[in-house]
C-alpha cells in the first residue's frame, strides 16, 4: 500500500538562488500523524504549502517528487493537479481571522466548495456540514451557519475551520499551526478535537508546529526541520527518550518547563547551530539540482 | 435579522442629511415641469435682477430672485439639477464599471495583467484632467453623451487604482488560498471571493465619483462646452452669475450652494454606506 503523502528529495530555490529546502525526504502513512518541527524559517510551512501547490510565486521547485497516493504531482498537468489535491487534501489554516471570507456567512461557505466542487447536492452538504459541527462540538450550529466570521470567537472560527476540512473526508490534513494564533486555553481544545476527528475519520494529517509540546500529544512520527533541512527522524516518544541528533536534543533542551516556572528562558546552544551551519554549507557545496 | 440589526443601529447623521438633500434634489429634478415655480427659459427684461424673497423689492413666485434676463433663478437650479443628475449616475457608473473590472483584474491576477493596466493608469493620470475633458468635448463635440464619456473615460483611473490595491491586499488572504486549495478556478475565486470584499469600497467611491462627474459638468458648462441647447446648468448659471456678482449676488451664491451641497452629500453618502455595508465595521 503506498503512504498518503510521499516527498522525495524536495528542494527549492528562492529568486536569488537562495534554497528554503534542502532535499526534503518524507513519508506519511494513511492515518498517520507525521509532525513537522523546527523553529520559524525553517521552512516548515513551505513544505505544506508546497504539497498543496500554493507555494508563493517567487519560491521554484528544483528537484524532487511529491505523491500523494501514490500519484506523482509533478507528472500531472495542472488542472488535473489542481482537481486531486482539491479531492484529497485539505488545509487547517494558522489564522483563523483570515481564513474565512469576512463577507460571506459560515453556511454558505462551507457547503459552497462540496456542491460547486464535488457535486455534491444541497441537502447532502447541508447536513454532513451540519454533522461536523456537531462533531466540532459546537451546539448552536443554527446560529453559526448565519453567522458572518467576524461574529464568532477565535476559537469557534477555528472549529469552523476544522470541521470545513474534514467536512470532504479527504485523505490527508495539513495543519499550519492550528493553534499557534488562539489562546493557552483554547489551544488545548483545539488541540484534542483535532486529534479526536483524526481517529475518527483516519485521516492522516502533516502537522506543522514550533511547539515540542504539541508534537508530543498528537503524533506518532516527528521530522525535524532546520533551514530547509530535516535533521532528524523518529517515531515520537523515540525522538523525547533518545534524540539522535545534537539540534533536536538542544530543542528539547530548550523548551519551556511547568516545573520550574522561573527558570530564565534558554536558546538553542551556539556551538550546536555552528555545527549545523558547517553541515549545511558542506551539503550545498556538493549540491546541484538533479533535474530542472 | 441583519435588517433588524441595521434598524436598531439607527442611521447616522452623516447618511440622514446627506441621503435627505440628494432626495430632496432628485425628486426636485425628477417632478422639476411639476415643481418649478415659472418656466426656466422665460425671460421678462421687467424682472430682471430681482432679489430673493426676503428682500426689499421681491415679487411673489420668484422665491430665489431672477438673474439679468429676468428668468426665475429657483426653476433654473431645479431644471440644472436635471442635468447634473443625468451626468452624473451615467458618467460615474460607467467610470465605475471600466475601473473595477480593470483594478479587480490587475490586483488580483498581478503579473503581467497588472504591469499593462498600472502602465495605462499612470499615463492617464498624467493627463491634467480638466485640460483631458475639455480636449475631449471638443472632439466629440458638445452635448450631453460628450460630456458623460468624457467624464468617464477621465474618471476611470480612480476606481482602478483604489479597487486594484483592494484587490491586492484581498488575494493575499488565506480564504483565497484556501479556496485555491479546493481546486476553485482563478476568475470563480476572483468573482466569488475577491469581489465582495471590495464591493463597499466600490460604492463609496462610485457616491464620491458622482459628486466629481457633478463638479466636472459644471467646469464644462461653466466654459460653455456642456450642453449647447439652452437647458440651464448649474455650471452655466454659475458662469451667469459671475458677470452681475455686483448687481446680483444669488445669481452666482445660489447655484454653487446648491452645487457645493449636492458634491459634499455625494461623497458623505458614500462614506456613510460604506461604514454600513462593510460586514468587518459593522
Amino acid at each position: 500500500m503506498s503512504a498518503c503523502l510521499e516527498i522525495r528529495s524536495l528542494s527549492a530555490v528562492l529568486p536569488n538562488g537562495q534554497r528554503v529546502l534542502r532535499s526534503v525526504s518524507l513519508a506519511v502513512q494513511p492515518s498517520e500523524v507525521r509532525a513537522l518541527v523546527g523553529e520559524s524559517g525553517a521552512g516548515k510551512t513551505m513544505i505544506g504549502k508546497a504539497v498543496l501547490g500554493v507555494l508563493p510565486k517567487s519560491v521554484r521547485i528544483v528537484e524532487g517528487e511529491m505523491l500523494i497516493e501514490g500519484e506523482d504531482l509533478g507528472r500531472l498537468d495542472p488542472k488535473a493537479r489542481r482537481t486531486l489535491i482539491g479531492a484529497r487534501t485539505a488545509l487547517i489554516p494558522q489564522d483563523p481571522l483570515t481564513a474565512l471570507n469576512p463577507s460571506r456567512r459560515i453556511g454558505p461557505q462551507m457547503t459552497d466548495r462540496l456542491v460547486r466542487i464535488l457535486g455534491w447536492s444541497g441537502e447532502r452538504a447541508d447536513s454532513r456540514i451540519r454533522q461536523l459541527l456537531d462533531e466540532v462540538q459546537i451546539r448552536d450550529p443554527e446560529r453559526v451557519l448565519k453567522s458572518y466570521p467576524h461574529e464568532l470567537s477565535g476559537g469557534m472560527r477555528q472549529r469552523v475551520l476544522i470541521a470545513a476540512a474534514f467536512a470532504a473526508e479527504p485523505r490527508l490534513i495539513v495543519a499550519d499551526e492550528p493553534t499557534t494564533a488562539l489562546d493557552v486555553t483554547v489551544q488545548k481544545q483545539i488541540l484534542r478535537l483535532i486529534a479526536q476527528l483524526q481517529r475518527d475519520h483516519g485521516t492522516a494529517i502533516l502537522f506543522v508546529t514550533h511547539d515540542l509540546g504539541v508534537v508530543a500529544k498528537i503524533s506518532q512520527k516527528v521530522s525535524v526541520l532546520y533551514a530547509g533541512k530535516v535533521v532528524e527522524e523518529a517515531e515520537t516518544a523515540q525522538l523525547f527518550a533518545t534524540p539522535q541528533h545534537p539540534y533536536t536534543r538542544a530543542l528539547i533542551a530548550a523548551t519551556p518547563r511547568y516545573t520550574d516556572p522561573y527558570a530564565s528562558l534558554k536558546p538553542v546552544d551556539e556551538t550546536v547551530l555552528a555545527g549545523l551551519a558547517a553541515e549545511i554549507a558542506a551539503a550545498d557545496k556538493d549540491w546541484r539540482p538533479s533535474h530542472g | 435579522m441583519d435588517e433588524a440589526r441595521i434598524l436598531r443601529r439607527g442611521l447616522s447623521p452623516r447618511l440622514w442629511l446627506a441621503g435627505g438633500w440628494l432626495l430632496v434634489a432628485l425628486l426636485a429634478a425628477i417632478f422639476a415641469p411639476l415643481i418649478a415655480p415659472q418656466d426656466p427659459l422665460a425671460q421678462d427684461l421687467m424682472l430682471e435682477h430681482l432679489p430673493p424673497f426676503w428682500l426689499d423689492g421681491a415679487e411673489p413666485g420668484y422665491w430665489l430672485g431672477t438673474d439679468s434676463l429676468g428668468r426665475d433663478l429657483l426653476s433654473r437650479l431645479i431644471f440644472g439639477g436635471r442635468i447634473a443628475f443625468i451626468v452624473a449616475f451615467a458618467a460615474a457608473s460607467a467610470a465605475c464599471l471600466v475601473g473595477s473590472a480593470l483594478g479587480l483584474i490587475a490586483g488580483y491576477f498581478g503579473g503581467w495583467a497588472d504591469r499593462i493596466i498600472s502602465r495605462v493608469v499612470d499615463i492617464w493620470m498624467a493627463f491634467p484632467p480638466v485640460l483631458f475633458a475639455i480636449l475631449l468635448v471638443a472632439v466629440l463635440g458638445t452635448g450631453l453623451s460628450s460630456v458623460i464619456i468624457a467624464i468617464a473615460v477621465i474618471d476611470w483611473t480612480r476606481f482602478c487604482r483604489v479597487i486594484r490595491a483592494e484587490a491586492m491586499s484581498q488575494a493575499r488572504m488565506d480564504y483565497v488560498e484556501s479556496a485555491r486549495i479546493a481546486g476553485y478556478g482563478r476568475i470563480g475565486i476572483m468573482l466569488r471571493e475577491v469581489l465582495p470584499n471590495v464591493v463597499p469600497s466600490v460604492v463609496a467611491l462610485l457616491s464620491l465619483e458622482m459628486g466629481i462627474a457633478v463638479i466636472v459638468e459644471a467646469i464644462l458648462s461653466f466654459v460653455n462646452l456642456s450642453i449647447s441647447t439652452d437647458d440651464p446648468t448649474w455650471g452655466g448659471i454659475i458662469a451667469e452669475g459671475r458677470l452681475s456678482i455686483h448687481q446680483a449676488w444669488w445669481v452666482l451664491v445660489f447655484p454653487l450652494a446648491t452645487l457645493i451641497l449636492t458634491v459634499l452629500s455625494f461623497s458623505q453618502f458614500g462614506e456613510g454606506l460604506k461604514a454600513r455595508f462593510d460586514p468587518v465595521l459593522r
